[in-house]
């Protein structure tokens, strides 16, 4: 009974977001000056073929009544048909997302390897030269526009040097030729044993994700810096000092552990924010990913496949906060009760 | 011979209006005894104690005609060899345990860090060393309060776990700097009295940082009165009604007594100093 509880609260807490995510996303879908009959039939259909369209899609019925359907439709795994691709929307979604997952978890990958310790780093260094450069890395990844990195990237890597592959997740001549068992392509091409799939793919997979990781880094090292140098100056640093504690593990351990934490929702944040898919990112690689459909589909005013998009970006929010309080708990030790 | 001899001490913090000096020329010895530090906020007397450990933060500066401790000149040493000292030779029980002690770590593993890091025992012995350490501070169920975190124990508790973590080493100088006055009076007695009698038993020097004039003259041999950066007086703890300078004087005045009465509780008069 003390153990089901939590459990229910919590699938009714995450029942009564997802309700809410929907309702929103479908009443602005709703009153949009866009006429979704129109994107169906275009402009130049008679007034008899419009309105029968119109009330097989069911857009007579009351706001309500609709709202209602959907979400009977939503339950049963039916986010209806995309008008754009004209396939349903829950398989166009089971094919884009994982292309997105896969770029964005090697990119926060390289955000948290490469991010977190140089933030200590400048903490531990701060004033100094080293911390004025990465001051002015993580400022360069406020600053600069992610699709002129991504072009600068593709002229520079791809053009001129020819280290990584162009756009795309794979070359052409090998698009294909990988059974889809998870949707990600490195994981997809390594099962199958096809290591030249594996290969291009990866050379496709990595300047993307370095640009990815590199507005993460930027993010997640200035953060660190912050978190830390707030620890260090706690005088329970002092109390390592006092025993002789040497530096690095002043660093690592006493400073470190304390904003693990902290770092958990700001990884997270960065995380969930590159798994919506970043438009720009993804059209200057041509990367056939949520981002590129929901863009898409919007300007098809694809209602249906902007709903189902919408629906995918909201778990991935619920599913990392949710995950982050589960590793609270597990991190710090006030948290438990 | 002393353990601590300290002549002309200067701790220096450059300012936008230039360099200005927190301790002024401070000049004292310490034996295997127990010497009381008293003075205002800002008097400088907690820098003495940070100087003497070389824990004074960026950017100030230490300097001093002598800095010996059991006859080693700590001018000039190393970072790394002021490390080795902290600890075994030297240490120092901070004034507030809900801010002194690592809140994410076990309070057991803390007190096992200070003898981990400077290599000594294994880690059956360094436990053994712990569960001792914590029963010396009269913690009568060591295995259970090691397995806690700081925020599980009472502000006492932890200055009690502070002690022990500092004293596990044996150090021959401990410092401790306003040890109990972020405790509940009714505790202050009970920690002074496990913090003196574990100096006592075990013959380290005591320098007890405090602004409690009481206290310190209750628990201390010797009292040196530290006003603005510098020593105004310095004199044996029993003989505190015989102060000559002006500001001792006036800061027993302005103690009050339980059996007397009086109209108004003197002020500290600054113009005369």
């Amino acid at each position: 009974m003390t153990r089901a509880l939590p459990a229910f609260q919590f699938l009714l807490t995450l029942a009564v977001t997802f309700l809410g995510l929907l309702a929103i996303t479908f009443v602005i879908g709703r009153v949009v000056p866009i006429d979704p009959v129109v994107a169906v039939v275009g402009d130049r259909a008679s007034m008899e073929t419009y309105n029968a369209t119109k009330e097989a899609m069911g857009l007579d019925d009351p706001l309500l009544v609709q709202f209602a359907r959907y979400v009977v439709q939503v339950v049963q795994g039916d986010l209806g048909m995309s008008v754009s691709t004209g396939r349903p929307v829950a398989e166009d979604l089971a094919r884009v997302f994982p292309a997105t997952f896969e770029m964005a978890t090697l990119g926060i990958l390289i955000g948290v390897v490469i991010g977190v310790p140089m933030g200590v780093i400048a903490a531990a260094r701060q004033g100094r030269w080293i911390d004025q450069v990465i001051r002015v890395i993580g400022l360069a990844g406020y600053a600069i526009p992610a699709f002129w990195l991504g072009l600068i990237g593709l002229v520079v890597f791809y053009a001129n040097l020819r280290w990584v592959g162009g756009p795309g997740r794979i070359d052409f001549f090998l698009d294909g030729m990988v059974p889809v068992r998870t949707g990600l392509l490195l994981v997809d091409s390594a099962i199958d044993g096809n290591w030249e799939a594996f290969a291009s793919a990866f050379s496709h997979i990595v300047l993307p994700s370095f640009i990815l990781g590199f507005f993460a880094l930027a993010y997640i090292a200035r953060m660190t810096r912050s978190f830390m140098l707030e620890q260090l100056g706690q005088e329970f640093i002092t109390t390592a000092r006092v025993k002789g504690v040497p530096e690095r593990l002043i660093l690592w351990r006493h400073a470190f552990r304390p904003i693990r934490v902290q770092l958990i929702t700001v990884i997270g944040l960065s995380y969930a924010g590159l798994l919506e898919g970043s438009v720009m990112i993804e059209t200057v690689f041509s990367w056939p990913g949520i981002g590129n459909y929901l863009t898409t589909a919007l300007l098809n005013a694809d209602m249906n496949a902007v709903l189902g998009a919408t629906l995918v970006i909201g778990a991935v929010f619920v599913g990392i906060n949710k995950g982050s309080d589960a590793l609270y708990r597990v991190l710090d030790p006030r948290a438990r009760t | 011979m002393s353990l601590l001899s300290v002549r002309n001490l200067r701790v220096t913090f450059p300012t936008d209006h230039g360099p200005v000096d927190v301790v002024r020329g401070l000049s004292f010895d310490l034996g295997r005894e127990r010497l009381g530090i008293v003075g205002e906020s800002g008097s400088g007397k907690s820098m003495t104690g940070r100087a003497v450990m070389g824990l004074v933060p960026k950017p100030g500066r230490v300097t001093a005609d002598e800095l010996t401790f059991d006859g080693q000149d700590l001018r000039g040493l190393s970072e790394e060899a002021m490390r080795g000292l902290r600890g075994p030779a030297m240490s120092m029980v901070l004034q507030d345990p809900r801010f002194s002690l690592n809140p994410v770590i076990r309070i057991g593993d803390q007190i096992e860090e200070a003898m981990a890091v400077h290599g000594r025992l294994g880690k059956r012995d360094r436990r053994a060393r712990m569960l001792d350490a914590l029963s010396a501070v009269r913690i009568t169920d060591p295995e259970r309060v090691a397995r806690l975190y700081p925020h599980e124990v009472s502000g006492g508790m932890g200055q009690r776990v502070m002690i022990a973590m500092m004293v596990v080493l044996e150090p021959a100088l401990m410092i401790a700097d306003e040890p109990t006055s972020a405790l509940d009076v009714s505790v202050r007695g009970q920690v002074l009295d496990i913090l003196a009698d574990l100096v006592d038993r075990r013959g380290m020097g005591l320098m007890l940082i405090s602004h409690d004039l009481n206290m310190v003259a209750r628990w201390c041999d010797r009292i040196l009165v530290m006003y603005h950066g510098e020593v105004v007086e310095e004199l044996a703890a029993g003989a505190l009604m015989e102060a000559q300078h002006p500001y001792t004087r006036g800061l027993v005045a302005s103690l009050p007594k339980i059996d007397e009465t009086r109209d108004r509780l003197p002020v500290l008069d600054r113009s005369r100093l």
